[in-house]
């Protein structure tokens, strides 16, 4: 840990140094470690620390980006030099209008003592719970325990400067028998929220459950998904429509759609960087304060998130969801949440006919971004649920689906929510129960 | 450098490393992306640090710095060793690296022209000019160029004597245009998707590739794809371009032949492969015109290097000869498990992370059919070119693939345009139905920059020669 007084030590130095017209400075100093096991041992073990220096130098509105990892004297000069001498040779981009101006930015405690002073001893204590509830089932455990703490400290010559630290803890596991699997995962800021034996009976549980298993042919079932499941549907709102980039260029389906309702009256997604109950993350790469966004509102569209750049060219504000300078890809969510329901996954089940469970998916990849279709397989329990009970494991199914579609038959939301791992940072999703799922392969397992 | 490394060394191996190797890591990286006629990326990256990697008694630990100094050095190598012992807790079969490995050699990649040293103002306006030529074209909404070089200086040393030092070089350009109408919208890149193409080149990669040469029939191609057929649904024969070829390798073969897969150690993330041990030597992956080859000397390829992250030289394997499976790509530690020597395939993204089996050039060798002849002898079928999406399950057998622009054949010839086509199917039968397979004139090596595997995730950078092949009996157009 280097702490607030040195990353702002670092900013002002490194912002002395520069004679852009406007600088900024973005420190991230990452320290984690990561525990990975594989057929009930530990395979791979490994740690790492770095700080990542990152200068926008801006002459007109020509603009140079350079970062390294170097903090000697020396080394941030040639950092604010480097992004000095690129902004020269740029072009003057017209769309560009000015760093942002500093604004208040909330105070939000993330940083748990005992996850960052957890050790390779205390992970592998857990991972050998893990292992030997496989091992005492019959079966074999492979996954990875992650600790981390990450300092970010954003810094510009207009005045901002702003600190967070927190930490991340995240735990995932397959339990495999012979022809089937079972997997968990969780994910908190509290190294104490990660309860090995937990996490170890739902991925056996699973695994044991998951054996033999019948073929369904390809066609629309109603599925119930796990929240692991729902995480993954939300990611690709955040890659393909929920930016503010792929909104400007009509790649989204929310361009010239905004008050219109285009999912059902039963969802509402939004990002939250502020809220308790994820993991907050007070300010973007650009230091401007995250605000609430709504981005469906009961099924009406209502916007999306915003950096500076994106938001000049409307001469609106910047939502504080900027990525660190440099990228082309535009704002991001960060913590995305899905509105809870009133239904258990006990009561999903109930109310299917003949359906499908899906615990996972597994290698999603976007088919026609502007219809968010995307395709992809269900991995480690996937199941048949016919007349109000689950009665078999099934062989893995490919399913090539509109994720906008689907959340227009949403048939039921669960009333609890999960903290899963995002495209850029968390998302906090329920279970859910979707109408009329479009599957069009089987795998061979 | 040495003196750093050798120290660390020496501190690992004092406090209870069995084997322990370090590597030093200077990376620099230059981007530059014109979307447009605005340079929305102009950044340049460096980052220097050092791993350290031991094994104390058989198990593994693995730390990390940025901080260049002696006092660190014993630090990290003090910490890799607690965290070996730490791994020793939960014990499985201690790791044997097989027979000692002990080189001291240099390798630099041949570059013509150091892409580091062409002045900016000369990329920047390579990229508006064709970014310019894109967007006349109607109904172009964005016109996106890049080019991007990078350069990592590496110096690998080992407890058994091994120190090596490497100059790689890599170098990558790419055109993406992006037309949208009545809500549709389709994409068109060049030389391939996914942001660019790269080898282990110099700046004569761009100039080989004429990013002007080719911007308006790029656009062109995006914006005639608005107005274009929806892809067919059904059985039938298809074509693929090269790119299209070598993304198939990548994902149905590249990635299963990577041991440390089959053996089970990704199986939690990346997942485990169907190529199970019992399947080398005499499982049909394919049909009898299927040779697949993993060589890492290919001039230019980018997976092409002098030696691996494990100092093992690089190698040229066979993987698939005449349809049979025989070979995998290995690591010190997986081959031993066969009673083999590593060939060479350990490389990590960084200097904060360890080395993983990746692809190093896995290549689908040239056949003897020209492109015209192959589409000519093709009565009924679907022609697709440039990869749009990808998805495999995780044993590498179920697989649905995308690409950006297909065209019809019919009796022998190239016939409509065709749009958002998909193909799907399982690998070795897939493999199975190939029956013809384009010459070295049509073989290039194409890069795959964006290649995701591990925990903590690496990101590394394969080649795949391919050319152009012809497969039958295939389901296309899966797409509500």
């Amino acid at each position: 840990m280097l702490g607030e007084t040195e990353l702002k030590n670092l900013a002002d130095r490194t912002l002395a140094m520069s004679q852009a017209d406007q600088t900024e400075v973005a420190i991230f100093a990452p320290h984690s470690a990561l525990t990975r096991f594989a057929n009930n041992y530990i395979h791979q073990n490994v740690e790492q620390q770095d700080v990542d220096i990152r200068v926008r130098a801006v002459l007109g509105k020509k603009i140079g980006v350079a970062s390294s990892n170097d903090l000697s004297d020396e080394g941030l000069r040639s950092v604010v030099e480097r992004a000095l001498t690129l902004a020269r040779h740029q072009k003057e981009n017209p769309d560009f209008r000015s760093l942002p101006a500093p604004k208040p930015v909330r105070r939000i405690d993330a940083f748990v003592e005992r996850t960052a002073r957890t050790g390779p001893e205390e992970r592998a204590a857990v991972v050998a719970q893990i292992c030997d509830a496989a091992s005492r089932a019959g079966l074999i455990a492979a996954g990875a325990f992650r600790t981390a703490v990450a300092e970010v400290a954003v810094a510009n010559s207009l005045g901002i400067f702003a600190y967070h630290r927190d930490t991340m803890t995240d735990i995932n596991t397959v339990v495999m028998g012979e022809n089937g699997s079972g997997h968990a995962e969780r994910v908190s800021l509290d190294v104490a929220d990660i309860d090995g034996e937990e996490v170890a009976r739902e991925a056996v549980d699973k695994a044991l459950r998951n054996v033999n298993q019948t073929e369904i042919p390809p066609g629309e079932y109603d599925v119930v998904f796990q929240e692991y499941a729902v995480a993954d549907i939300l990611d690709f709102f955040a890659y393909l429509s929920f930016g503010a980039q792929a909104y400007q260029e009509k790649r989204s389906f929310m361009a010239g759609r905004i008050g219109e309702q285009v999912m059902g009256e039963n969802v509402t997604i939004w990002d939250d960087g502020l809220a308790a109950d994820t993991a907050p993350n007070p300010f973007d790469f650009e230091g401007v304060p995250r605000q609430r966004v709504t981005f469906i509102e009961r099924g009406i569209a209502r916007d999306v998130v915003w950096d500076s750049y994106t938001a000049g060219k409307e001469g609106r504000e910047s939502t504080g969801h900027a990525l660190p300078a440099g990228n082309t890809f535009g704002p991001v969510p960060s913590n995305m949440f899905l509105a809870t329901g009133d239904a258990t996954l006990d009561e999903m089940v109930a109310s299917t006919k003949r359906g499908v469970w899906v615990s996972r998916f597994w290698y999603t990849r976007p088919v026609h971004p502007l219809n968010v279709v995307v395709t992809g397989m269900t991995r480690d329990g996937t199941f048949l649920i016919e007349d109000g009970k689950i009665t078999s494991p099934i062989k893995n199914l490919r399913f090539t689906q509109s994720y906008l579609e689907a959340m227009n038959r949403v048939e039921a939301i669960g009333k609890t929510s999960m903290l899963c791992q995002a495209i850029a940072g968390v998302s906090r999703v329920p279970a859910l129960k979707v109408r009329g799922w479009a599957f069009t392969g089987v795998s061979e397992y | 450098m040495r003196d750093f490394a050798l120290r660390a060394l020496d501190t690992a191996r004092s406090r209870g490393a069995n084997y322990a190797d370090v590597r030093v890591l200077r990376q620099q990286a230059e981007s530059v992306t014109v979307r447009l006629q605005n340079v929305e990326g102009l950044t340049y990256d460096e980052s220097m640090g050092f791993g350290v990697r031991v094994l104390v008694d058989g198990y593994w630990g693995f730390a990390s710095s940025h901080r260049m100094t002696m006092e660190e050095a014993d630090r990290v190598a003090a910490e890799a060793v607690r965290i070996a012992r730490a791994s020793a807790t939960v014990r499985g079969k201690p790791a044997d690296l097989g027979p000692p490995a002990a080189i001291v050699d240099t390798y630099t990649t041949p570059v013509l022209k150091d892409p580091f040293a062409v002045p900016l103002d000369e990329k920047i306006a390579l990229l508006l000019k064709t970014t310019e030529a894109m967007a006349r074209t109607p109904h172009i909404v964005m016109a996106e160029a890049n080019i991007y070089c990078q350069r990592d200086e590496k110096l690998f040393v080992s407890t058994e004597g091994s120190e090596i030092q490497q100059t790689l070089v890599e170098t990558g350009c790419g055109i993406e245009a992006t037309a949208v109408d009545e809500g549709e919208v389709q994409r068109r890149s060049y030389p391939n998707s996914v942001g660019r193409h790269q080898g282990t080149e110099g700046w004569e990669f761009v100039e080989r590739w004429d990013l002007p040469g080719n911007a308006a029939r790029v656009a062109e191609e995006a914006a005639a794809l608005l107005r274009a057929k929806p892809c067919p649904s059904g059985v039938t024969t298809i074509i693929l371009d090269g790119s299209q070829v070598a993304l198939q390798i990548h994902e149905s073969c590249g990635h299963a032949i990577e041991l440390d897969r089959v053996l089970g150690t990704e199986a939690a993330f990346a997942g485990t492969s169907f190529l199970t041990v019992d399947k080398l030597g005499g499982f049909r992956y394919g049909s009898p015109v299927v040779n697949i080859t993993a060589d890492a000397t290919i001039p230019g390829g980018l997976g092409t290097f002098g030696y691996d992250d494990e100092g093992i030289p690089a190698h040229s394997t066979p993987v698939v000869r005449e349809g049979v499976f025989v070979g995998y790509l290995t690591s010190r530690e997986t081959a031993a498990q066969l009673g083999q020597t590593s060939n060479g395939a350990m490389r990590a993204s960084g200097w904060n992370r360890i080395p993983l089996i990746r692809m190093t050039n896995v290549s689908l060798d040239p056949g003897d059919r020209r492109l015209e002849d192959l589409i000519a002898d093709t009565d009924e079928g679907i022609y697709m070119e440039t990869n749009r999406s990808w998805s495999i399950d995780d044993r590498r057998l179920n697989f649905q693939f995308g690409t950006e622009i297909a065209r019809e054949i019919k009796k022998g010839k190239l016939g409509d345009l065709v749009k958002n086509a998909t193909y799907t199917g399982i690998t070795p039968q897939f493999w199975g139905s190939c029956d013809a397979v384009c010459n070295r004139d049509h073989w290039i090596v194409w890069g795959t920059p964006n290649c995701g595997k591990g925990q903590p995730e690496q990101v590394a950078h394969t080649g795949h020669g391919a050319a152009p092949a012809r497969f039958r009996n295939v389901q296309v157009g899966i797409m509500r």
